[in-house]
């Protein structure tokens, strides 16, 4: 059983606990630079990247204009190909519809195929409360799951591990769950996938019961695609004789035909490789091959309440490639478990918060944990501005306003933290709209230049112990300005010599 | 209020503020990225995806249709095969000089019984020349998803020029979704481990593409 997110400190509280741990910040350099050349390898091996990148924003972006079109549509081709539409309005409901389809089968174990979706609801602590035992199949969810560790990364979910941890974990732990590590396993990487081969073998030969999510949902065709490198999700999807996938409703494409731009971008984006080893595509169900059953999970949990936020929505787009997380300046240095979420990062800096809501302390303080740098949004294959979307969230959080919650629309307080820089923020746009006291003031702060610190007291000690406090000049450009008679067309000529010095 | 009716009704209710958009679906995008990047020869395609296939670490051989069985055959020996599944629909000269016990694609065997198989050689439906992809559609020449995945050694067989394309775009054209599909390029792989490619683990670890041409 993995580790959960429940009660996680705040990002700046977990993040400086992480930016101590000299290998974890090894690990995670060494695996983002890693990737990072070769994203941008791959990206400019197509000369289209623009174009590509602006149609799949578009096509999201018109997806989820009509989203309730399209999820109407995908439950009649689903339908209507053999499958099983079932509708989840949040995790627990989720997670109930999937324990009831795993009961009905008379099955007490499944193996999994990496799904976000999952994770995000908690899937597999709640089958195995059922006593239903999930089995990860994935090889970085295998040592999450192995290690009772947490996923730190989209795609790699146990980037914070090297291949000599990766290595122990296996040799202290398949034991338990099944067929042990090979005696005097090493740590080259070849060796521990082969170790993952054979203990998860006999597994996939064994399963009734596959449980999945889904990279896209056509909704013409009802087909659902899954993208994978490893051939764990091959297995997951065609041995078992039962196939649930949990699958949020942002993730329709409306037509065969747009999987021509996705299935260019995410793998570029994501792995940095042309194409990934395998991508499964089906659609219902097929006579003789593969499970005779399958289900589709609609999941909403807090989409519907990210589509009514017209900014926020953005991040509805997200294919989960994780480009942003690689190239984050925060990211790499904080680890994924400092974010508190299955989504780590810039997109779960954006996502998170918006699919759970404001109100605990670790959502709260993710839209600060970044330096808004917009690298993020330069490789982001469906154009998301993540910059633009933390803003919007810190602007929610300090000022408050209407926010919708579970489906309803509720006004949010300004946050307790926020109340000093609110009133300060008040304050000044009370003294801009009123010139006399502005002047007042900058020439009260000009006179008394030479009393003022260097650095700031109090709590602002720590912010001015790494930055100069900006100088006050010994006149204000307005004082200036009046002094040399200036208007509309400048200075009077021959007093061009500029306001007072040391300005700068 | 059953789900689908709550989970409908709060996606109306999100979106009410959006501006009104009746542009049909074709319009609605803009698609002027590329159908093919760069113009090539049928020759140069199929160059192109031999290239892409062994970047991925899949061995890829050349051989006219006559010399088709005597390939098939040496790649089979020299791995050592004893037992290869067989696709019904697969043309039957193909094997025609291979020793190895055939195994038939059936309804009935089990995981177990395909794990046990040493390799498996099938047509495809159609091979991406700029990605180095195959992809399989699950026809009589290919057999059930099942046989191409538990056998550790797939052979594919690919007919250029007229089964190669150019690019994703062109190739998604030419299949139908309601056929269960696997696009494969190159051998099983993973990037878990630090964010490095390995190849081998749970599909099959060698791939073997042989690019036929001539009837």
């Amino acid at each position: 059983m993995s580790g959960t997110f429940v009660g996680m400190p705040a990002f700046p509280k977990a993040a400086h606990e992480a930016v101590q741990d000299l290998t974890l910040r090894g690990n995670l350099r060494h695996a983002t630079h890693t990737i990072r050349a070769k994203r941008a390898a791959a990206v400019a091996e197509v000369s289209d990247w623009a174009l590509l990148r602006e149609a799949g924003k578009q096509i999201k972006d018109h997806t989820l204009r009509h989203l309730d079109r399209y999820l109407v549509q995908v439950e009649e081709s689903v339908t209507a190909a053999g499958g099983t539409v079932h509708w989840a309005a949040d995790a627990d409901e989720a997670n109930r519809i999937v324990t009831d389809l795993v009961r009905a089968t008379g099955e007490s174990e499944v193996v999994k195929v990496k799904s976000m979706a999952t994770q995000e609801i908690g899937l597999n602590e709640a089958l195995e409360a059922e006593g239903i035992h999930a089995y990860e199949t994935d090889l970085a969810e295998l040592i999450v799951q192995l290690g009772k560790d947490r996923p730190s990364h989209i795609l790699v979910p146990a980037i914070h591990r090297n291949r000599g941890e990766i290595r122990d974990i296996f040799a202290r732990e398949m034991g338990a769950w099944g067929r042990p590590a090979p005696d005097g396993l090493t740590d080259t990487p070849a060796e521990l996938a082969e170790a993952a081969r054979l203990h998860l073998r006999e597994k996939f030969l064994r399963a009734k019961v596959g449980v999945s999510g889904a990279n896209f949902i056509v909704a013409e065709t009802g087909t659902l695609v899954v993208v994978e490198s490893e051939g764990n999700g091959r297995m997951c999807l065609t041995l078992p004789e039962t196939l649930i996938s949990v699958v949020g409703i942002e993730k329709i494409v409306p037509t065969w035909r747009d999987l021509e731009v996705f299935l260019q971008t995410l793998p570029r984006s994501s792995t940095a490789e042309r194409m990934n080893p395998y991508t499964s595509t089906w659609t219902g169900t097929t006579d003789g091959d593969g499970p005779r059953d399958f289900h589709l999970v609609l999941l909403d949990n807090g989409r519907t309440d990210t589509l009514a936020d017209d900014v926020g929505r953005q991040a509805l787009r997200c294919i989960r490639c994780s480009a942003c997380l690689n190239v984050c300046p925060v990211y790499e240095r904080a680890g994924g478990h400092a974010y508190g979420s299955v989504y780590p990062g810039p997109i779960g800096a954006i996502l998170s918060p918006q699919l759970r809501g404001t109100q605990s302390e670790i959502d709260a303080s993710l839209p600060y944990a970044s330096s808004l740098c917009g690298a993020c949004y330069d490789v982001c294959p469906v154009a998301i501005d993540i910059p633009e979307v933390l803003v919007h969230l810190r602007e929610r959080i300090v000022q408050g306003g209407p926010v919708t919650h579970e489906g309803t629309k509720v006004v949010l307080k300004p946050a307790k933290g926020h109340a000093a820089e609110r009133a300060a923020m008040r304050a000044a746009r009370w003294t801009f709209g009123h010139p006399g006291a502005l002047r007042t003031g900058q020439r009260l702060a000009s006179r008394t230049r030479r009393f003022h610190p260097r650095t700031l007291p109090g709590p602002g000690r720590a912010w001015s112990g790494t930055r100069d406090l900006p100088q006050v000049p010994a006149e204000s450009f307005r004082d200036w300005w009046r002094r040399t008679g200036g208007d509309e067309n400048g200075p009077r000529p021959g007093t061009a010599d500029g306001p007072a010095k040391e300005t700068k | 209020m059953s789900s689908r009716e709550l989970i409908l009704a709060r996606v109306r209710r999100a979106l009410a503020d959006a501006p009104a958009d009746d542009t049909p679906y074709e319009r609605a995008v803009e698609r002027g990225y590329l159908r093919e990047h760069g113009r090539r020869t049928a020759e140069e395609s199929a160059d192109l995806l031999a290239e892409n296939l062994a970047d991925y670490r899949a061995l890829v051989h050349r051989c006219t249709r006559e010399e088709l069985p005597d390939l098939l055959a040496r790649l089979l020996a020299e791995r050592g095969s004893r037992s290869v599944v067989v696709p019904p629909g697969l043309p039957a000269d193909w094997l025609s000089a291979v020793d190895a016990t055939r195994v038939p694609d059936l309804a009935t065997s089990t995981a177990a019984e395909l794990d046990r198989v040493d390799s498996v050689v099938t047509a495809c439906a159609v091979a991406v020349a700029e990605t180095g992809t195959v992809v399989l559609d699950g026809g009589p020449d290919q057999g059930r998803r099942r046989v191409t995945l538990v056998p550790d050694h797939h052979v594919v067989v690919v007919r250029v020029p007229e089964q190669v394309v150019a690019s994703v775009p062109q190739a998604l054209e030419r299949l139908d979704p309601a056929r269960p599909l696997t696009w494969i390029s190159g051998p099983s792989a993973t990037s878990d481990i630090e964010l490095d490619r390995v190849e081998g683990v749970h599909g099959p670890r060698t791939l073997e593409v042989v690019l036929v041409s001539g009837h």
